[in-house]
C-alpha cells in the first residue's frame, strides 16, 4: 500500500478510483456479459450508453491523475520538498549501495568503541572500479529503523566514516557517499564520546583526501551529521531532497518560537536542491521520477549512478595535490558570489 | 512595594547626591550573586574573587588579557555578503545585523589581530558571543580563513579563542558551509606546521564545535564552560533522562578526554606563551 503526503490526497483519490475501476472491470470481463460492466459505475448515467467503457474511463482518469502528479511534483514547495525527502518509501543509502556497487565487502567499527550501523560502508565496484562507499542509513522498517537508529549516527559512526575515508587515501581509491540523515545523534552518550570532535575529524578527513570524495544526498541532508559526509569534491543532490542547517521546526521553535511555523521556517531557510545551487553551494541536481524518488526507487538510483559516473573521470584525472588545491578553491569561493 | 525600594533606595539616592555614580560600580556574580566592587573584577579578569566563576569577557578585554602588556594590531576582516538569503523571521536578518553592530560596536562575531604572546609572534582570533550569540556565518568564515592566511604569512602560531551558539540558522546552508571552510583554514595552518591552539570558552556549541574548534593541536577550556554539540535542553528533550551534573563542562570533557587542560583566566598568557614556545623551539632555532 502506498503512503501518499497530505498534498497528494488529490491524486490519492484519482488513483485509488483508477484501482476500483480495474477491480471492477476484470469480473465483468470473466462473466461475458457487457452490460454488467456498464451499469456498476453511476457515472455511466451521464455517458453515451454505447460508447462508454471502463477502459476508457480508467484511462482518462489516469491520464488525469499523470498529469496532476506531474503539475503537483513541478511545483513542489519547500516543506512539500521536506516531507518527499522525508518519505519513508523513499530509496536509503543500502539500496543505492546494493544496486550500484558489486562485490560489496561491508567494513565495520570505529577501533575505539563500536561499530553504529547508522553509519554503512565499506569496499566495492563501481563500474568496475574499487571504491569506498559510505553512506548514512535510515532503516526501511522498524527493526532496521532502531537498528540504524534512523540515521542519526553517534561519534562512531563518523569515527567509521573517517577510517574508511583514509583507507581510502592510502589506496588510491575514490569515495562515494550516500547521505540521508536527520542530523547527529543528540544524546548523552553521544556528547560523552565527543560527537562535535568525530564529526569535525570526519569533516577533516574527507578535505584532506587525496582521492576523490563524490557525496550524493539522497534524502535528508541534516545538518553536521551531513557535513561530516558531504565535504566532497562535487556534491549531487536529488531533485526533491534537502540540505539544511536545521530542520525546519527546530528553526520555527528557536526564531518563531512556536513549532506550527515549520512550513514557514523551510522556505526562509532555502533548503532545495534548485536553491542551493543558485546559491553555488552544490553542484548538480540529479531529477527524480515524476512523483519523486519512491514511485520509481530502481530509476532514482539508476539516475544517481549515471550522474556519479559522468561526474567522476574528471576526479579521477586530478593528481592528490591538484585535487586538494581544487577543493579548497571550491569551498573557500562558496558564498562570496556577488563580491568584488 | 517593600520598603526596600520606597525609602532606601531614594535614600540612597538623595546620600550619593548628585556624585556621579555609573550604573556599573557594582556587578553582580552570575553564579554565587554575590555582589562584586567592578573595578576589583576588572582586575581579577572578569573572574568572581569569591567563587571563581569565570564571567564573559568582551572581545577587547580578551585581546588585552592576552597579548603581551596589552598590545596588538587588529586586522581588517575581509567582507562578506550580507543577509544573503533575505532572511526573515520575526525581524528581518539584516536589521537583526545592523542592531548588533550598534550594540556591540563590532562588525562580525569574530576579531582578528596579531603581537606578541609570551614573548613570541602569534595570530589571534576572538569569537564575539556578545554579536548574535557568536554565531558562524559567512563573515566568521572570511574571518577565520583570513587569520589563518596571516598566520602562514609571519610563520606565527594561531590561536582562536571560541564562543558559540553554533551555525547562524539566518544564512542557512551557508552557515553549514563554513564547517568546511573553517577546517580548510585550520588545515592550512597545520600544513605550514604551524601551531593551532583553541581556547573553548563559555558557551561553545553545535556547528562550531563540530568544526574548527574541535581542531586544535592543544585543546584548552576556561573553567565549567559549557562545551558541546546539541544543546542541554535538545538532549533531555530527546533522551527523556535528567542530564548527568557537570554536564558538558569544561572538567567533564577534560575527564573524557576531549580536552588537554582547563586553564583558568588569569593564567592563560602564560600557558600559551609556554605551549608556543615549546612547540616552536626547533623553529626558532633554525630562524636563529
Amino acid at each position: 500500500m502506498r503512503q501518499f503526503l497530505d498534498f497528494e490526497k488529490p491524486i490519492a483519490e484519482l488513483e485509488s478510483k483508477i484501482d476500483e475501476l480495474r477491480r471492477l472491470s476484470r469480473p465483468a470481463a470473466s462473466d461475458g456479459d457487457p452490460a454488467r460492466g456498464t451499469d456498476a459505475p453511476p457515472a455511466a448515467t451521464g455517458a453515451d450508453a454505447s460508447g462508454y467503457s471502463i477502459d476508457e474511463e480508467v484511462s482518462r482518469l489516469s491520464e488525469k491523475a499523470e498529469k496532476q502528479l506531474r503539475a503537483t511534483y513541478a511545483k513542489l514547495t519547500p516543506w512539500q520538498k521536506v516531507q518527499v525527502a522525508r518519505h519513508s518509501e523513499r530509496p536509503h543509502a543500502l539500496d543505492y549501495i546494493r544496486r550500484l556497487v558489486t562485490d560489496y565487502m561491508p567494513l565495520a567499527g570505529d577501533r575505539s568503541f563500536s561499530d553504529d550501523q547508522a553509519i554503512v560502508g565499506g569496499l566495492g565496484r563501481f563500474e568496475g572500479q574499487p571504491v569506498v562507499v559510505i553512506g548514512t542509513e535510515r532503516g526501511a522498517d522498524l527493526d532496521t529503523r532502531l537498528k540504524h537508529n534512523f540515521g542519526m549516527a553517534r561519534p562512531e559512526g563518523y569515527r567509521k566514516a573517517k577510517r574508511l575515508v583514509e583507507l581510502a587515501g592510502r589506496f588510491g581509491l575514490p569515495v562515494l557517499t550516500f547521505v540521508d540523515t536527520p542530523g547527529a545523534f543528540p544524546g548523552i552518550d553521544a556528547e560523552a564520546r565527543g560527537q562535535a570532535e568525530a564529526i569535525a575529524r570526519s569533516i577533516e578527513a574527507c578535505l584532506a583526501a587525496p582521492v576523490p570524495i563524490l557525496a550524493t544526498i539522497i534524502g535528508e541532508g541534516g545538518s553536521g551529521g551531513a557535513v561530516a559526509l558531504a565535504s566532497g569534491d562535487r556534491v549531487l543532490m536529488l531533485e526533491h531532497s534537502i540540505y539544511s542547517v536545521i530542520t525546519p521546526e527546530a528553526c520555527s521553535s528557536i526564531l518563531w518560537r512556536d513549532t506550527s511555523q515549520a512550513s514557514t521556517a523551510a522556505e526562509a531557510l532555502r533548503l532545495t536542491a534548485q536553491d542551493l545551487k543558485g546559491f553555488g553551494l552544490i553542484d548538480e541536481i540529479v531529477a527524480e521520477p515524476v512523483g519523486g524518488a519512491h514511485r520509481d526507487p530502481n530509476a532514482t538510483i539508476a539516475a544517481v549512478g549515471r550522474a556519479v559516473a559522468a561526474a567522476l573521470p574528471a576526479l579521477l584525472a586530478l593528481d592528490p595535490v591538484a585535487l586538494r588545491l581544487q577543493r579548497r578553491d571550491k569551498y573557500f569561493a562558496m558564498g562570496r558570489q556577488g563580491l568584488a | 512595594m517593600s520598603w526596600l525600594t520606597s525609602y532606601v533606595r531614594p535614600k540612597i539616592r538623595t546620600l550619593l547626591g548628585k556624585r556621579e555614580v555609573p550604573d556599573d560600580l557594582w556587578t553582580q556574580c552570575d553564579s554565587c550573586k554575590q555582589m562584586i566592587f567592578s573595578k576589583e573584577l576588572e582586575k581579577e579578569l572578569n573572574v568572581c574573587p569569591h567563587c571563581g566563576h569565570h564571567m564573559r569577557a568582551s572581545v577587547p578585554d580578551r585581546l588585552r588579557w592576552t597579548f603581551d602588556d596589552g598590545q596588538f594590531t587588529r586586522i581588517e576582516l575581509p567582507k562578506a555578503p550580507v543577509d544573503p538569503l533575505g532572511f526573515r523571521d520575526q525581524k528581518r536578518y539584516s536589521d537583526r545585523l545592523k542592531e548588533n553592530r550598534a550594540k556591540t560596536h563590532l562588525d562580525e562575531s569574530l576579531v582578528v589581530a596579531h603581537g606578541r604572546v609570551g614573548g613570541q609572534n602569534a595570530v589571534v582570533a576572538v569569537m564575539a558571543f556578545e554579536f548574535l550569540a557568536g554565531t558562524m556565518g559567512a563573515a566568521l568564515g572570511e574571518g577565520l580563513v583570513a587569520a589563518a592566511r596571516l598566520a602562514v604569512l609571519q610563520d606565527a602560531p594561531l590561536i582562536v579563542f571560541t564562543a558559540s551558539g553554533g551555525a547562524r540558522m539566518q544564512e542557512g546552508m551557508i552557515s553549514l558551509m563554513q564547517m568546511p571552510r573553517t577546517t580548510l583554514a585550520v588545515q592550512m595552518v597545520k600544513d605550514a606546521g604551524l601551531p593551532y591552539i583553541v581556547v573553548m570558552t563559555n558557551p561553545t556549541t553545535g556547528g562550531v564545535t563540530a568544526s574548527f574548534a574541535m581542531l586544535g593541536d592543544i585543546q584548552i577550556a576556561e573553567p565549567n564552560a559549557l562545551i558541546g554539540f546539541a544543546g542541554p535542553r535538545v538532549i533531555e528533550q530527546t533522551v527523556r533522562e535528567t542530564l548527568p551534573d557537570g554536564f558538558q563542562r569544561s572538567e567533564y570533557l577534560l575527564e573524557h578526554g576531549m580536552l588537554d587542560m582547563v586553564v583558568k583566566r588569569p593564567e592563560m598568557r602564560e600557558r600559551l606563551g609556554q605551549l608556543i614556545g615549546l612547540l616552536r623551539e626547533r623553529d626558532a632555532a633554525k630562524a636563529a
